[in-house]
């Protein structure tokens, strides 16, 4: 199981047919203390670099993309009382939402996590 | 020229240091065929007396509401305002200072819009308020939106007593935007017929207590329905003074709840500016639009106020705000909390059991006039009543006698029920005034 | 920091609670006669749980609104230079004239006989703005800058309508250093919103508008002077580019106040433009409003005006009240805001002709004038080099380039000000520079009071760049309340007083 990132800072982690999907560290850096996330409703259907969930500071809000297309079968709850879990592990417990994967081969394009790096390093 | 401080010398010295020869220097990014050279064919300067004098001239020509028995209603009303609440909004510090987007140097402004938006819940009996939309009409067009957004359905469903200028105006600013406005017929005591038009497509529906026509409406059965079907209730008043008897839509099952607040502080002015006052349940708060301020601390801890949950409004989502709206109605909201600070909860019930009672006195003197019927079943501070003659020709008529005798249902909603004459009474009418109008109106009926 | 008194009150600054938390029974502050009692035609639906408002007795309520007037900084009291806001000085003789008996008090539905003063007195703004703009229709109603754009975007939508191609033109461009409320306005009138990029000199890119250019065009929505405060030199190339393409020029006028009487929109190709009353003309910003925006129309989009209109029959003035022709729907209650009419047009006539092109004048020169003695301390992207002064138009736009590497960053040159005695500049608008700060003297400072703060401000930028980020961080130190926590305020919002959060009394002491 591994993870990989989007140019749009996401990142997803496939196991079976779901991923798991939030925004990066570097992100969640960027966007300093968030106050808010809006999360999509279950059973929702996205697509490829569509519109996913918003995420939220103070005086910002950014769209969070869908890394690849699927149908949302679960939100993190958490978010809602305790949006700073986004700060405090964006990569982990700050997850957004899970997806059942709708079209593998988009995995492929998307970056594995020494390419994100690169990446970043590159901004 | 009294305005400017800048003198001829200063000019020049300035020009100097920015090194440009003259002011066109700085105008050389306009293309030259644009510029004028000379003036535009308008009056020259004046001073204040001169002003002053120009500006007597036209307030003469009108028929002041100090100066004839007054008794329009219809979505904004005469009321005493305190000498105290103008002196307070003319104070430098609310009239010259701009949207306290630096909360640090606008706590006055900020702790005020927070006392607004609690009277403002506590008034509606709804959970949060936000810091005022431009007058009730446009809060009504905002309210549809907002519902949609919610539900995300598409259809509102408008009663046939709301105020028509308020239908039209959401008709406008919402239809615009994809909302789909379905209106009734005229109806004095119709609000519950929204329900039939009722569907699984619809986001809200729309009612007014008390209504166009004065009329008071029990608000539970409708909000059950509407509920049940997955949509919204939003309720609407334009007499915000009414709240001080009756009860408030918050306590019936609204889910929004709208109205002008120009009756509590607000001068008449022709029309406006008024403050438009908009009160939801604390799980909509997100898709409020328009300005709110919230609790904080320092960073020694202490407590004060910003403008917060900023991301919904349109400096900051652009294309994606829950509205366009920029400002709110600050000073009248300043001078509604102030005068709510002055009435308080005894002033208030006072208030409007005053005018309720100049109402019905009003109601019984005209509803003695033989041909005159008064065809509001239960109100406030307005009715309606059924003229034998046309009502636009009973209001020229008792104008002409220096009365100003209500409106006329038709100026309202184009031609509709031209026999109904919307009057109202305050606290500002004595019984002199409701026994000449009455006096006029048996004349005129003659 | 501040040093601890026993009442909570330091100096002049006196500690106050919010009106819900202020004991000592109920009372009120107005005296009404006692009712009879004796009329009910409630039908039963009469309130059933007492109001649960607080009131106050009249020096109880002085007390606390001048206590909280003081903790607000205003135009009145110095310098007030947010770009893009307009602070000016608001004259009193039109606070006086818009309470005049037969102007504050009358009613909007009084019969047209009765208040034919007032509806001469619309006529007579709207000459003036029609005279001044070039312009030959306007609409008075809209109630503030965005309420215009919206006027203005649903003529536009009518128009296409009108045409036939309501349905498939439905892209807006705009600028990305436009106004929040353009795109906000677009999308509120069902369009889609497309963003031009801008030329290194601030001005639009003529190559990437003629680039979205296209059949499905509704309009361009462009401020100008721009919100770089720079005069968009090639206005008249893209009205016609625009016009060429079947699109309609809406023109932001938030800023027409740098051209008032000298240049005319109406000779710039533009179709329909709002002009803020609040800026502009000079009626007060009241702490967020009121304000009002009236919105000027081309021949084109003349017909597609909203309701009401003025409409003189053998001259006597009344109201259009209702549907005609191809005219947009009512925009509010009533005919919009009388009491900025009144302010406006006295503003006017005191200025005249000659006045309101020396306003613009003045607020060129005080802009040009800070722009070129804080050059040298500071970094302007599009102000010129040393030796060679590009000039603005009313607003001077810095960056935050001169910070690089200090560890200061905008708003904290904004919180020193605040210590320095002055309201900051506008911060991080427009977006298309970074960390932005736009000042906007306004005509009516003068030169000594420009002087003043200009030195302030290049004492504080010299800090910054002698490394002193620490200090400024802790700033403001000496406002009625130091730096405020947004975050937590937006993660557990608190927007009203609840009586479970009331009055713990060590909380209310400390303030």
């Amino acid at each position: 199981m591994t993870i990989k990132y989007t140019r749009e800072h996401e990142w997803v982690r496939v196991e079976g047919d779901v991923a798991t999907c939030g925004i990066s560290v570097y992100a969640a850096e960027q966007l300093g203390d968030i106050v808010y996330v809006e999360l999509p409703a279950a059973g929702k259907a996205v697509s490829k670099d569509g519109e996913m969930a918003v995420v939220e500071s103070a005086k910002a809000a950014s769209d969070v993309f869908a890394p690849i297309s699927g149908t949302i079968v679960a939100v993190n709850d958490a978010l809602s009382s305790d949006p700073a879990l986004v700060n405090s592990g964006p990569e982990g417990e700050g997850w957004m939402v899970k997806l059942k994967v709708g079209d593998a081969s988009e995995l492929a394009a998307l970056m594995d996590e020494a390419a994100y790096k690169e990446f970043v390093g590159s901004l | 020229m009294r305005y400017l401080p800048l003198t001829p010398d200063d000019r020049r010295a300035m020009l100097g240091v920015i090194g440009a020869k003259s002011i066109d220097d700085l105008y050389v990014d306009v293309p030259k065929a644009a510029q004028r050279s000379g003036l535009v064919d308008l009056p020259r300067a004046q001073g204040e007396a001169e002003v002053e004098r120009a500006m007597r001239g036209y307030a003469k020509k009108n028929l002041s509401p100090a100066n004839a028995p007054f008794f329009i209603g219809a979505g904004a009303y005469r009321h005493h305002i305190p000498a105290s609440v103008d002196h307070i909004i003319q104070r430098s510090e609310f009239l010259t200072a701009y949207t306290p987007y630096q909360p640090e140097i606008a706590q006055g402004t900020l702790q005020s819009i927070f006392e607004f938006q609690t009277q403002v819940a506590i008034l509606t009996g709804m959970e949060v308020a936000n810091a005022s939309m431009y007058d009730g009409s446009t809060a009504c067009a905002e309210a549809a939106l907002m519902a949609a957004r919610v539900t995300k359905r598409s259809k509102v469903i408008l009663s046939g007593g709301l105020h028509p200028h308020y239908a039209e105006t959401t008709k406008t600013m919402a239809g615009a935007n994809g909302v789909v406005l379905i209106d009734s017929a005229p109806a004095i005591d119709g609000e519950a017929e929204v329900l039939k038009l009722l569907d699984g497509d619809t986001a809200a529906v729309i009612v007014q207590s008390p209504n166009v026509f004065g009329t008071i409406t029990e608000l539970n059965k409708i909000a059950e329905a509407v509920h049940a079907r997955g949509a919204l209730l939003i309720a609407v008043f334009t007499e915000a003074v009414s709240l001080g008897l009756i009860e408030p839509p918050g306590a019936m099952g609204a889910d929004i709840v709208v109205g002008e607040g120009q009756s509590i502080g607000v001068a008449l002015s022709f029309g406006g500016p008024y403050v438009g006052l908009f009160a939801t349940r604390e799980k909509f708060m997100r898709q409020m639009p328009g300005r709110l301020a919230g609790e904080t601390v320092d960073a020694d801890g202490k407590r004060g106020f910003v403008l917060t949950l900023s991301t919904r409004e349109q400096h900051i989502r652009r294309a994606k705000a829950t509205s366009n709206i920029c400002t709110n109605s600050g000073l009248c909201a300043q001078a509604f909390t102030m005068h709510m600070t002055l009435l308080g909860r005894k002033g208030l019930e006072r208030l409007a059991l005053l005018n309720h009672e100049k109402a019905c006195d009003l109601a019984d003197a005209l509803g003695a006039i033989s041909g005159v019927e008064v065809l509001t079943p239960r109100f406030f501070n307005e009715f309606a009543v059924r003229t034998p003659k046309k009502a636009d020709a009973v209001v020229e008529a008792l104008a002409k006698r220096g009365i100003l005798g209500g409106v006329a249902y038709s100026r309202l909603k184009g031609g509709a029920m031209d026999d109904v004459l919307l009057v109202c009474a305050t606290e500002t009418n004595t019984d002199e005034d409701i026994a000449a109008f009455a006096g006029a109106l048996k004349e005129v009926l003659s | 920091m501040s040093q601890a008194s026993v009442s909570g009150s330091r100096g002049l600054l006196q500690a106050e609670p919010l009106i819900f938390e202020m004991l000592g029974g109920e009372r009120t502050g107005v005296d009404l006669p006692e009712p009879k009692g004796l009329k009910d035609r409630l039908g039963g639906l009469k309130r059933k749980a007492a109001l649960d408002l607080p009131g106050l007795t009249e020096p109880e309520a002085m007390r606390h609104y001048v206590r909280l007037s003081q903790r607000n900084y205003a135009i009145d009291l110095g310098v007030f230079p947010l770009g893009s806001c307009t602070m000016k000085h608001n004259p009193r003789l039109n606070e006086k004239v818009a309470r005049m008996e037969g102007l504050g008090d009358i009613h909007p539905l009084q019969p047209a006989s009765t208040v034919q003063g007032a509806l001469a007195l619309m006529e007579a703004l709207s000459h003036w703005l029609m005279e001044l703009t070039g312009m030959p229709a306007v609409a008075l109603s809209p109630k503030a800058g965005a309420h215009g754009e919206l006027c203005g975007m649903l003529a536009i939508r009518a128009a296409l309508y009108a045409r036939g191609e309501g349905e498939t033109r439905k892209r807006v461009l705009t600028p990305i250093s436009s106004h929040g409320t353009n795109p906000a306005t677009a999308a509120a009138c069902g369009f889609t919103v497309d963003e031009i990029e801008a030329l290194p000199d601030g001005r639009v890119d003529l190559n990437s508008l003629t680039a979205k250019l296209g059949p499905d065009v509704a309009a361009i929505m462009l401020t100008n002077p721009n919100t770089c405060g720079l005069f968009e030199r090639d206005v008249k190339e893209i009205a016609d580019l625009v016009h060429a393409a079947g699109g309609y020029f809406y023109c932001d006028g938030a800023n027409y106040n740098a051209i008032v009487g000298r240049v005319r929109p109406g000779d710039l190709g533009v179709d329909a433009m709002h002009i803020n009353l609040h800026k502009t003309f000079s009626t007060p910003h009241g702490g967020g409003g009121p304000g009002a925006g009236p919105v000027v129309f081309s021949e084109a989009l003349a017909p597609f005006a909203p309701l009401p209109r003025i409409i003189e029959r053998d001259g006597v003035l009344a109201f259009e009240e209702h549907a005609f022709g191809e005219a947009t729907g009512r925009l509010c209650a009533f005919q919009g805001q009388m009491g900025m009419y009144i302010r406006a047009l006295a503003y006017m006539m005191s200025h005249g002709s000659d006045g309101l092109r020396q306003v613009a004048e003045d607020a060129v020169l005080n802009a040009n004038y800070l722009l070129a003695r804080l050059k040298p301390y500071m970094s302007a992207p599009f102000g010129g080099s040393k030796d060679e002064h590009w000039p603005c138009m009313h607003e001077a736009l810095f960056d935050d380039s001169f910070l690089d590497g200090t560890g200061v960053e905008t708003s904290d040159i904004a919180k020193a000000l605040i210590d320095e005695g002055y309201h900051p500049m506008t911060m991080y608008f427009p977006l298309v520079v970074h960390g932005a700060m736009l000042i906007e003297p306004t005509e009516t400072e003068s030169k000594a009071e420009l002087d003043r703060f200009a030195n302030a401000l290049i004492a504080i930028a010299e800090r910054a760049k002698a490394g002193d980020a620490a200090a400024f961080k802790a700033a403001p130190l000496l406002s009625p309340v130091r730096r405020l926590d947004d975050t937590r305020a937006a993660r557990q919002p608190k927007l009203r007083w609840k009586a479970e959060t009331a009055a713990d009394p060590a909380r209310v002491a400390a303030e």
